[in-house]
């Protein structure tokens, strides 16, 4: 063999590391673009990686993906925010128990000349029905999301079927999504957190808050292990026992971007 | 235009300060894309060399094949290596699903057409009789293939530094068999899409002159290894 590939594969293989010599259980959790986008697990992973002695590996993926990954087996956890799909989730015997851990709601953004006159209205559904009725942009995350599943209720309730050039699905996380709204000058409905994270960036206004029926709950589920035997379900009901513990709370409360909070605790 | 410089130059601090997040992504890519351009490019070669040097029926389609699969899409390959490797899939009990491994064997499949393609066609305008004199001079068949590599050894590196420059770059299949995990298998191309969708654009800057500076590098040494990169006389 030339001597030049000896030496270009000695360098090369100098190049690989050896296996990483972390030795500590891992746990595999789907969970929401929201709360990674929201920066909230930046926060809270180190704290519950070093209280529990585990390695999580955060996938951050839309609700309906990180459910789909939960009843494939392909992770140990699941946490995520659409009430009814946890719930059948669970039904289906896919996961052990829906544990609720925190909440906060979503909210209207849009373009702060509010062409379709939404701002200021406690009604979700009324301002849905006004931006159809002008046919503003508006930007639907479109990927099965919980942020989706909720603004597809919410049309529903308004008994409008929205089609057209006006309404954009965009199949992006949530800041993506956000993005395109503020570049399009649309409309679209966020989960407060990551609003709160994206604001000072974000060209868009906050128009509709508070409304009734924008709560936004989030569920921790353990993917079943007698579907599924070989998931770390030790592991696993540990870290969602951590997030319903007090420091847990103390830390969801705690977290805060430009003074405001955004996750509220649950207590069991 | 304010944001686009503030954002580079809040970049430049961020890759001269030893962030260690940014280094650890940085580490990530390289590691998974050398390990598997090491696997792929041997097996190409002999592959390659086989499907120029031997005749047997159905040659032509296989290298009609290994040329149109070098055009498959990234996220097409991650699809399948998903679907394979989840727990639920045929190889699920491997459990390598999100993990080096599986970005590995994305990255393989990746690079895999692409080494065979380039690297048979280098074969085939090799000159047949550097394999007849050094087997006539008594060489092993191993040694006379080493002696061919040798001879056609830019054509070789070209290939080899192609098919890296596709697999460092690559984000569909990282991003889907990867999972995009901090500290782990976020490497520097799902780290852009990542961050861009976050809208912090000082690290996908950062990591995008990291990419940059490697394809400069690489390509540098390319011109280094081809010499005067004139027709030999």
């Amino acid at each position: 063999m030339p001597r030049y590939f000896a030496n270009l594969l000695s360098l090369l293989l100098l190049i690989v590391p050896l296996a990483s010599a972390d030795e500590r259980p891992v746990v595999r959790m789907a969970t929401t673009t929201s709360t990674e986008n929201s920066g909230l697990f930046q926060v809270i992973q180190p704290v519950f990686e070093e209280d529990l002695g585990i390695r999580v590996h955060v996938i951050a993926v839309g609700t309906g993906k990180a459910l789909e990954l939960g009843r494939r087996g392909d992770v140990d956890v699941v946490l995520v925010h659409a009430t009814p799909a946890e719930e059948a989730f669970v039904e289906a015997g896919y996961g052990v128990a829906r544990h609720e851990i925190m909440y906060n709601d979503f909210v209207m953004v849009g373009p702060p000349d509010d062409t379709a006159g939404v701002r200021g209205l406690q009604d979700a559904s009324l301002a849905l029905g006004r931006v159809a009725a002008v046919k503003a942009m508006f930007v639907s995350r479109g990927d099965d999301s919980g942020t989706h599943k909720k603004e597809l209720a919410l049309w529903k309730d308004a008994g409008i079927q929205p089609q057209g050039n006006w309404y954009r699905e965009v199949g992006q996380g949530m800041g993506k999504t956000l993005q395109i709204a503020g570049e399009t000058q649309g409309y679209t409905l966020v989960d407060r957190g990551t609003w709160l994270a994206y604001q000072a960036r974000s060209p868009l206004e906050l128009l509709v808050s508070g409304a009734a029926g924008l709560k936004n709950p989030y569920g921790i589920i353990a993917v079943n292990a007698k579907r599924f035997p070989d998931t770390n379900h030790q592991a696993a009901g540990r870290l969602i026992e951590w997030f319903q513990s007090d420091r847990a709370h103390e830390l969801i409360a705690g977290y805060r971007v430009n003074g405001e909070q955004l996750f509220y605790p649950v207590g069991d | 235009m304010d944001s686009l410089s503030a954002a580079t130059s809040e970049s430049f601090r961020l890759l001269f300060s030893g962030d260690t997040d940014l280094w650890v992504i940085i580490f990530t890519s390289f590691s998974v894309s050398i390990r598997a351009i090491m696997i792929a490019a041997p097996l190409a070669f002999i592959v390659a060399f086989l499907m120029a040097h031997l005749r047997y029926p159905g040659r032509r389609t296989m290298i009609a094949g290994f040329s149109a699969m070098q055009s498959i899409p990234a996220v097409v390959v991650g699809l399948t290596v998903y679907l394979v490797l989840s727990r639920s899939g045929p190889l699920g009990d491997l459990k390598l699903l999100f993990t080096h491994s599986a970005m590995i064997t994305g990255q393989v499949l990746l690079a895999f057409p692409l080494l065979v393609a380039i690297s048979h066609s280098t074969f085939q305008a090799a000159d047949q009789r550097v394999w007849e004199t050094a087997v006539t001079l008594g060489a092993k068949p191993y040694r006379a293939f080493f002696t061919l590599l040798h001879e056609i050894r830019f054509g070789l590196i070209a290939a080899f530094i192609a098919a890296f420059g596709r697999i460092i770059a690559e984000v569909g299949c990282s991003m889907m068999v990867g999972g995009n995990i901090l500290g782990y298998t976020r490497n520097i191309p799902t780290a852009i899409a990542l961050e861009t969708s976050k809208g912090e654009f000082s690290q996908a800057i950062a990591l995008g002159i990291v990419l940059l500076s490697m394809a400069l590098f690489l390509n540098g040494l390319l011109a280094f290894f081809q010499g005067r990169g004139v027709m030999s006389s």
